[in-house]
């Protein structure tokens, strides 16, 4: 392929074929491609986009159409913790919004960013059915509710101690 | 074929089952207004300009993409539906920088026209204004997104016509552009800048990098000795920008206009296009008689050649190495031309007229130096001319026909067809059967060759006894087709002829732009039009064939020696670079 730099595993590309052999063809599937392609390599970077361009014969222009207009997809590197914010109806009208502020201060990075160091990103969504804790914000697959921002730089601390450790 | 009765604003029509309210409305004598609709190329519905109102159907229907069934009836002039559609262009409006007294499309803008028939003359919205970075980095096309009002008529063209596929929709909302993926200029990519996403762009979003001053500035500086020469296709689709009809020929016209404009002599493309039919077709003969890679390409259209160098770099051997005639015209003129006429070569300020923005391209080559200077120093579209003539205030349909200079203004009628598509192999044909065997062409029409838009044609000529097998093919999307064959070693031709544009050059992307309703209410394609003038220039020239060019003979008696000999090589014939399909970067 294109990307020579061998920084991506060989092994992740052999499970992005897996996942194209599987629906190769199937019409209208790009996006479950593209989802599972996000899933293996956690973004999606320019040359796991071509790579998904010449097995499936999609333009490339078509699959950046995609992942640019879905905010699911990324094309940047997640850190090592996700911050998920959930700004859902009831997580919003609890204050997640406040959360989400009060994150972006704290690492210095806006939606959809990575810290410098790889450690944090932070992502939004609607709704993990959790509302019941609203407001909520996961930190990769674990859920945290009945947050207020004062316990963000906490949840923080406790990360990078843990990394310490 | 099944016809139904529509009725539309109280008259009724009968059309063909399957057409749509759209085209049945223009048969009762009814304009619709559109902006994103272009006829063979863009379906979509997505604009709502052509809004109507359908009896018995809740909403307004787009009428593009509207399907007409028996006893339809649809009005297409209420208050509802004149309120919808002006709510739909002020919208566009209301994002749309209001600079139409500087913009190149002023007076050919598909929304100005829209605005102007609604009479829109105050905007009722307001709000944030888009502030894209304009993409002027390639030396060929300039994108502003900002002047885009996605219609996606070039992401069509890009994708269904020529198949390069580098433009899409990118983003949401507000902050949705169509540009090519990663934010890429159109440089930095395997875009071939052949500019037929120019010719649809209903705006100024996209157009040609404007190169006129530069020619003006070449005119205005005294030791400068400025020449002129232009392709086959612009004597014929200059023509329209002066209002005369589709197909018209006008060399006579436009060597009289360049001299008016003070250009020191004015030459004429079609002679190098006799020259490369003697080299090509040479060339093809010597790739036969020695196993030279087969089949031969042809190389005259610089966006093909741009594509098979980034699409098929591992087949670029089966390139004619013969340069195109504009660049053989570049290498001439400051080498022949100055040793017949005592002129200075390093004074010589080369400009070309071209119906191609991909020309620009070529021209800016870095290989393209053989004459010890830039070859070609600007060339400029078949638009950026007429604008030039208008500055100029000539008054082109009034002018007398006058002649090209010698010795490099004289060409034959095999070389005033290469503007079309079979043209190149139709004229080499010509010189090829007559070198080969001896005998005179029993018929010089080859109509075996000549094909129509995105076709390919295939014949079999008859070299006394040894059959040859040839291709044509136009668009980027056909030339696919058989560079797939070429490279899984199952296309049984000899020669191929390949062509960029709709059509070969008539279409190119350099050429007068015909908004939607022309196209639509033209009788046949404007580019057959075109072509069709081509083939009557070629009839009515007393010379058909390039070897019988006399001003061909003596520049290779007096200057070059034989076809494919020393000087030819080193003048005329060049090389390819292999390019990557895409420009990734890597994230780690």
């Amino acid at each position: 392929m294109a990307c020579t730099c061998g920084g991506h595993n060989e092994a992740l590309f052999a499970q992005l074929d897996k996942v194209i052999e599987q629906h190769k063809d199937q019409k209208g599937s790009l996006i479950s491609v593209l989802h599972k392609a996000q899933g293996i390599f956690g973004y999606l970077p320019e040359e796991v986009q071509a790579y998904i361009a010449e097995k499936m014969d999609v333009p490339l222009s078509e699959i950046y159409g995609v992942v640019t207009f879905y905010a699911l997809f990324t094309m940047n590197k997640k850190g090592k913790y996700t911050f998920n914010v959930c700004l859902g109806t009831a997580c919003y009208v609890k204050g997640s919004g406040k959360l989400l502020e009060k994150l972006q201060e704290e690492l210095g990075i806006g939606v959809g960013e990575t810290t410098e160091d790889g450690m944090f990103s932070i992502e939004c969504c609607r709704c993990v059915g959790a509302c019941g804790l609203a407001p909520v914000v996961t930190i990769n697959d674990k859920v945290h509710g009945h947050l207020v921002p004062e316990d963000i730089p906490a949840l923080i601390a406790e990360i990078k101690a843990a990394e310490q450790n | 074929m099944e016809m139904v009765n529509v009725m539309i604003d109280g008259v009724s029509v009968q059309v063909e089952a399957g057409s749509t309210v759209l085209q049945a409305a223009q048969k009762a004598g009814i304009n619709i207004p559109t902006l994103c609709y272009l006829k063979d190329v863009n379906q979509l519905g997505a604009c709502r300009v052509c809004l109507v109102e359908v009896k018995g159907a809740k909403a307004l229907q787009p009428s593009c993409v509207y399907p007409v069934r028996e006893g339809l009836e649809v009005y297409t002039n209420t208050a509802k539906v004149r309120e919808a559609r002006k709510g739909v262009v002020e919208l566009l409006l209301s994002n749309h920088p209001s600079d139409c007294l500087n913009c190149v499309r002023s007076g050919n803008c598909e929304l100005q026209q829209l605005a102007h028939q609604m009479g829109i003359r105050k905007v009722r919205f307001t709000g944030e204004q888009s502030t894209f970075p304009v993409d002027d980095r390639s030396v060929a096309i300039v994108r502003d997104p900002n002047k885009c009002v996605y219609c996606r008529r070039c992401e069509a063209v890009c994708k269904n016509v020529q198949g390069v596929n580098i433009l899409g929709g990118i983003g949401r909302g507000f902050n949705s552009i169509v540009g090519p993926a990663f934010g890429h200029a159109l440089d930095e990519i395997n875009c071939t800048l052949c500019g037929q996403c120019i010719n649809v762009c209903p705006t100024g979003a996209l157009a040609e990098k404007d190169d006129t001053q530069k020619v003006w500035d070449a005119l205005a500086d005294e030791s400068k000795h400025v020449v002129v020469q232009f392709s086959p296709a612009v004597r014929i689709a200059i023509s329209e920008e002066f209002g005369l009809p589709y197909g018209t020929i006008s060399t006579g016209k436009l060597v009289a206009a360049l001299r008016r404009m003070g250009f020191n002599k004015v030459f004429d493309t079609n002679w190098s296009a006799d020259l490369t039919i003697m080299e090509e077709g040479n060339e093809l003969l010597d790739r036969l008689q020695n196993g030279g890679t087969l089949p031969m390409i042809t190389s005259c259209s610089p966006g093909w050649v741009k594509y098979c160098e980034n699409h098929y770099p591992e087949q670029l051997g089966h390139l004619s190495t013969a340069k195109s005639p504009q660049a053989m015209f570049g290498a001439m003129v400051k080498t022949y031309y100055p040793q017949t006429d005592g002129i200075d070569p390093a004074s010589i300020y080369s400009v070309s007229v071209m119906p191609c923005t991909a020309k620009k391209y070529e021209a800016a080559r870095p290989e393209l130096c053989d004459s010890g200077y830039r070859d070609v120093d600007a060339v400029i579209t078949v638009r950026e001319m007429a604008r030039m003539i208008k500055q100029a205030g000539i008054d082109f349909v009034n002018l007398p026909d006058e002649e090209c200079d010698a010795p490099m203004g004289l060409g034959t009628g095999a070389a005033t067809i290469f503007g079309t598509t079979g043209g190149v192999m139709e004229a080499a044909l010509r010189t090829v059967y007559e070198v080969v065997t001896g005998k005179t062409l029993p018929r010089l029409e080859l109509e075996d060759v000549r094909g129509t838009m995105g076709e390919i044609k295939e014949a079999t000529i008859d070299l006394d006894g040894t059959p040859v097998k040839v291709a044509v093919a136009n668009t980027l999307a056909r030339a696919k087709e058989i560079m797939e064959e070429v490279k899984a070693g199952t296309a049984d031709y000899t020669f191929i002829e390949i062509m960029a544009c709709p059509n070969g050059c008539v279409g190119g992307g350099g050429t007068p732009i015909v908004d939607a309703l022309t196209r639509t209410k033209l009788p046949e394609d404007y580019r057959a039009l075109r072509a069709k003038g081509l083939y009557n220039d070629d009839e009515n020239l007393p010379i058909r064939k390039s070897h019988e060019n006399p001003f061909i003979t003596a520049v290779y008696e007096n200057f070059l020696g034989e076809p494919l000999g020393h000087k030819s090589h080193e003048l005329l014939h060049t090389h390819y670079t292999p390019r990557k399909k895409y420009n990734l970067e890597c994230n780690d």
